[in-house]
């Protein structure tokens, strides 16, 4: 719980400062750095026991399915890593207010910050890979909002780009890196990932999943060649880089390193990946550190040498090499940050980080020089202070390294090699700021910076001075259950100041003297770096970047071209590749069910919708015509359906049918009677291909259907259609009965049809044609006094026709849908034949609220049969001995079939009537929004 | 009769199909509404293709299966309120536009924005 707890805290802590804002930078940064305050509070207090060897862990289920669970664990390799995050992290909190401008706005700095902060507590403490990588990328995530921090400069904003692309990618790559792993270990429990790591390390997927786990940590740690970007992250504020590129976020990666190192290390592979990018980095960073004339780009590369170092350390993986891992990882950390507070100092008070302008500081800066050289020297490693200590280590074993066989002797030469440089630049580094003439070139007079902005510095420097002298006070303690965990064999830590004169010993003394020598002789290595062109990383990343990003805009521009039609046929076309290789599975086309015979009537039938078909397509472009074959296709259909003992979806399709023509016939109004030709020959080539393969498709895959044996659910329906619902008509009960509440559904949505189509008409300006095509004004009688007499005679006849239908439709082919039906097109014949005013006139009813009434008998009848104890839409009927018309069946099925026919006639008239309306003045009005 | 009625379906998807390919509103529409009439066709025939045994109770010895035919039932009405609904898209897209055509030639969807 208490882990958890120090977890979790930093990102409660983050949302203070913004709760704060108002309040001023002083309580914002009280607050965030008493949250960090606690959390290093409660860390103390679990360190003793991981400090005694035991491990408290936290488990929560998150998502078992996937294998991600909130599990912590605080082992020895946590606990150094969270003390350096805590510890350096408040240290930066007090730097940072006083660095930190008022025009800044530290409300957001410090949410930033905390929430870095407890992004990288996550990976250190995350006992569940899915857990790691998913705080891996908080951190990517919090680290581009650091580094962009102050948004306005275009350098910040680059280098938080580059750094978000270049460690977000490698993320992904550790995801699948992880991914695999998991699967090979069976969880993503570190634990049960551990006690496989025999198993991963032989199986054949090994090697990716190493690769791509070490692309993660070297694009993280900022590893050869992905080094790149983090001289471009330099463009944050100081506290920043002195947080995250010295202790924390560039030490992710090799945390990961040493977290997996048992999993996934001691292998040919690990070893010769691992320690050879090491050593490139080390020396490649080494070399240009000292080129640079900005400090913080100089402790930039130094930082890239010295992580490169631990690599090497982390890929030679014996004991001592990890111990020596370690022990660098927690002095860099005091060294560098500090070094980083120190340029932000200068920075601060100079108003430049230029070592070409800056010089003579000892004067006016004597405290911060005195820091300066203390925590220089431990970089350099001086002996007496802690750099010293884990570069003797080092020393050591690249000495004593025999993985290369007989050319191991290079390992520690160029080791050797990049110590000098690391020693030169950091002479550089104090020489060129505090000694080297008179402050000449600067603008203001430098003084101290307040003693709180330097108080930070004094801690780290007086832990490097610390460390240096009486090593064996606290480091053992600290770093022996952390050395325990991962050394392959067991190591008892032991340092001295004092070795003997040996082989390291006289590393360290070539390291030093040649470095001061490479320092004097600067001059003579400026001029010979200067004759290679060097090319900006920036520049190659921004090309790649900007090249990617037109690629895929000529690939957006080439699929999104804005026809529709052709967004068509890809559809279509894919759909038949889909299909294709699942029909060929099909051994047999004609099943073993008996055929029908072909009588001379549906042969003709068929013929009729065939041709009838074909021209509406054909003579699509005079529109009229079409709509007519189409309607001829449509009755033909209604036939079909007759034929094969449907009659209740003959009588639907025709009454459907006769509405719909007229609905289109009343849009084509409106809309231009001819289609321009348009398409190109190849488009229709192209066009009657897909749909011929279309058409062969679905017809075949309906021929293999019909003539495969049937076997259905439906013999239920059969048998309890009249005992079960009270009526013989199978269809209408399945409808109103057993499938009720699929009825409820359509009728709900063919009444929210209607209401889209009532708010598209509003305030529409159709085009209104005064004559037809031909030219030809309309007629000028609008409505005919013979089609008016028949009309008139025929709705009394239709609608007694309608409750007919209705009223048998449990028993006999019927039912509230036609009825609706047929009630809807006896009013539009009204509409029609005598116009929207008459009608309007005699019948003003409002079908909106037809519709919705309709949907509502039908729900409140369902919910009706709660009242009973019932499920929702359970039907109940009785008898009844009318006089004259003798026994007569009532259902509650008959009330849910009235809401049917209310929406159908509602729902209907709605849409035609009011498009009707269009072609007189009285046009709807918006009616609110 | 089933090779007849397979084909029968087979046409009007083909026609219906390329009617949807059509670059106006008016002919796609058409399209939409033939291309539910094959739709409805060969979900009817999943019940295979019976003649003179309509499924009420005591008017055939036997019955077709009648579950298809209720699924059809509300697939014609919901196909009519789709078709209704397109149509009136169509003439309201013409409203306000003044062209009936589907593709989006329209100049303004630049690089620049993207």
């Amino acid at each position: 719980m208490t882990l958890a707890a120090i977890v979790l805290l930093p990102f409660i802590g983050a949302s203070i400062p913004l709760i704060l804002r108002q309040r001023g930078r002083a309580s914002i940064s009280v607050a965030s750095a008493s949250v960090t305050l606690v959390a290093l509070v409660l860390l103390a207090t679990l360190a003793m026991q991981t400090l005694n060897g035991a491990v408290p862990s936290f488990f929560l289920n998150w998502l078992p399915n996937i294998g991600l669970d909130f599990s912590l664990r605080l082992d020895g390799l946590s606990l150094l890593f969270a003390t350096l995050i805590l510890g350096i992290g408040l240290l930066i909190i007090i730097y940072a207010h006083y660095y930190l401008s008022a025009k800044d706005d530290s409300a957001k700095f410090f949410a930033s910050l905390m929430l870095f902060m407890g992004s990288m507590l996550g990976i250190v403490t995350a006992n569940n890979l899915i857990l790691l990588w998913l705080f891996w990328e908080l951190t990517s995530i919090s680290s581009f909002l650091l580094i962009g921090f102050w948004s306005h400069q275009s350098t910040a904003r680059r280098g938080a780009r580059m750094a978000l692309a270049i460690t977000g990618g490698g993320g992904l790559a550790l995801l699948a890196g992880i991914l695999l792993i998991g699967n090979i270990a069976g969880s993503y429990e570190l634990d049960q990932v551990i006690a496989a790591a025999d198993q991963i390390r032989a199986h054949s997927l090994y090697l990716p999943a190493l690769l791509l786990v070490l692309l993660g940590a070297f694009t993280k740690s900022a590893q050869f060649p992905f080094q790149f970007w983090l001289p471009h992250a330099m463009a944050a504020p100081t506290p920043v880089s002195a947080y995250l590129h010295s202790a924390t976020m560039v030490k992710a990666g090799i945390f990961l390193l040493a977290r997996l190192f048992p999993v996934l290390g001691g292998t040919h592979e690990w070893f010769t990946i691992v320690t050879l990018t090491g050593l490139a980095t080390m020396l490649f960073g080494a070399y240009f550190a000292l080129f640079k004339s900005d400090l913080k780009g100089l402790l930039a590369f130094s930082t890239i040498s010295h992580l490169g170092l631990i690599t090497m350390l982390l890929g030679l993986g014996t004991s001592g090499a990890i111990f020596a891992a370690l022990f660098h990882i927690l002095n860099h950390a005091t060294f560098k940050a500090g070094l980083f507070m120190i340029a932000g100092i200068i920075d601060h008070e100079t108003g430049t980080r230029d070592m070409r302008k800056l010089s003579g500081l000892r004067k006016f800066m004597p405290v911060t020089m005195v820091l300066a050289i203390i925590t220089s020297a431990a970089m350099a490693g001086v002996p007496l202070f802690n750099g010293f200590l884990s570069k003797e280590l080092m020393f050591m074993e690249s000495y004593e390294q025999q993985l290369f066989g007989a050319l191991s002797w290079f390992v520690p030469v160029l080791v050797t090699l990049g110590a000098m440089l690391s020693v030169a630049y950091s002479i550089r580094f104090v020489h060129d700021v505090f000694f080297d003439g008179e402050p000449v070139k600067l603008t203001v007079t430098p003084h101290e910076p307040p003693l709180m902005m330097r108080v930070p510095v004094i801690i780290l420097a007086a832990l490097c001075v610390l460390v240096g002298l009486l090593p064996m006070l606290f480091v053992p303690n600290f770093l022996q259950p952390a050395v325990d965990l991962l050394a392959p064999s067991p190591l008892t830590i032991k340092i001295a100041l004092w070795h003997g004169f040996n082989i390291p010993l006289l590393m360290s003394v070539l390291a030093l003297v040649g470095g001061a020598a490479i320092y004097i002789q600067r001059a003579e290595l400026f001029s010979f770096n200067r004759q290679f062109d060097h090319r900006d990383a920036k520049e190659t990343f921004a090309y790649i970047v900007s090249s990617v990003t037109a690629f895929s805009d000529r690939l957006i521009q080439r699929i999104e071209t804005g026809s529709l039609q052709r967004y068509m046929a890809a559809l279509l076309l894919l759909c038949i590749l889909f299909v294709i290789p699942e029909l060929a599975k099909i051994d047999a086309l004609t099943g073993t069910r008996a055929q029908l015979p072909i009588d001379s009537v549906s042969l003709v039938g068929a013929i009729i919708i065939i041709l009838t078909a074909i021209g509406t397509a054909a003579f699509h472009h005079m529109r009229l015509t079409s709509l007519m074959m189409l309607s001829v296709v449509g009755l033909m259909v209604s036939l079909v359906f007759i034929h094969f003992s449907a009659p209740d979806l003959a009588m639907t399709q025709l009454v459907v049918e006769v509405v719909s023509i007229i609905l289109m016939i009343l849009a084509l109004f409106f809309m231009p009677q001819k289609t321009p030709k348009a398409s190109s020959g190849r488009r229709v080539a192209r066009d009657v291909l897909l749909a011929g393969f279309i058409g062969g498709i679905v017809g075949t895959l309906n021929y293999a259907l019909l003539t495969r044996p049937l076997s259905s659910i439906s013999d239920f329906f059969l048998v309890n259609a009249k005992p079960g619902g009270g009526g013989t008509n199978v269809v209408n009960v399945i409808l109103v009965d057993f499938r009720g509440f699929d009825t409820l559904g359509e009728i709900t949505v063919l009444a929210i049809a209607a209401a889209g189509i009532h708010k598209l008409l509003n305030n529409l300006r159709p085009f209104m044609p005064s004559s037809d095509i031909d030219g030809r004004p309309w007629h000028r009688v609008k409505h005919p006094l013979l089609v008016q007499t028949v009309a008139q005679a025929l709705l009394p006849l239709a609608l007694m026709v309608s409750a007919y239908i209705f009223l048998r439709g449990h028993n006999l082919p019927g039912g509230g849908f036609i009825a609706g039906l047929i009630t809807s097109a006896a009013m539009i014949l009204q509409y029609m034949a005598n116009g929207v005013d008459w009608v309007k006139h005699r019948f003003d009813y409002n079908y909106q609220t037809l519709a919705s009434v309709g949907v509502m008998i039908a729900l409140f009848t369902g919910i009706g049969s709660w009242f009973f104890g019932a499920n929702f839409l359970t039907s109940w009927f009785t008898y009844l001995d009318w006089p004259v018309v003798g026994k007569f069946e009532i259902a509650t099925a008959i009330l849910f079939d009235l809401g049917v026919y209310l929406t159908v006639i509602g729902a209907t008239l709605m849409i035609l009537a009011n498009f009707g309306q269009m072609t007189t003045r009285h046009r709807p009005r918006q009616e609110g929004n | 009769m089933e090779a007849l009625y397979a084909i029968t379906v087979g046409m009007l998807t083909a026609c219906s199909v390329y009617l949807i390919l059509r670059g106006r509103s008016f002919p796609i529409v058409i399209g939409i509404t033939m291309l539910s009439y094959a739709v409805n066709l060969f979900l009817f025939s999943t019940g295979r293709l019976v003649i003179n045994q309509i499924p009420i109770i005591g008017a055939a010895d036997q019955y077709t299966d009648p579950l298809p035919q209720a699924l059809v039932l509300t697939a014609i009405v919901i196909g009519f309120a789709m078709t209704a609904y397109s149509i009136i898209l169509a003439v309201r897209v013409r409203g306000e536009w003044g062209s009936d055509e589907v593709n989006d030639t329209s100049p303004n969807d630049g690089e620049g924005n993207r």
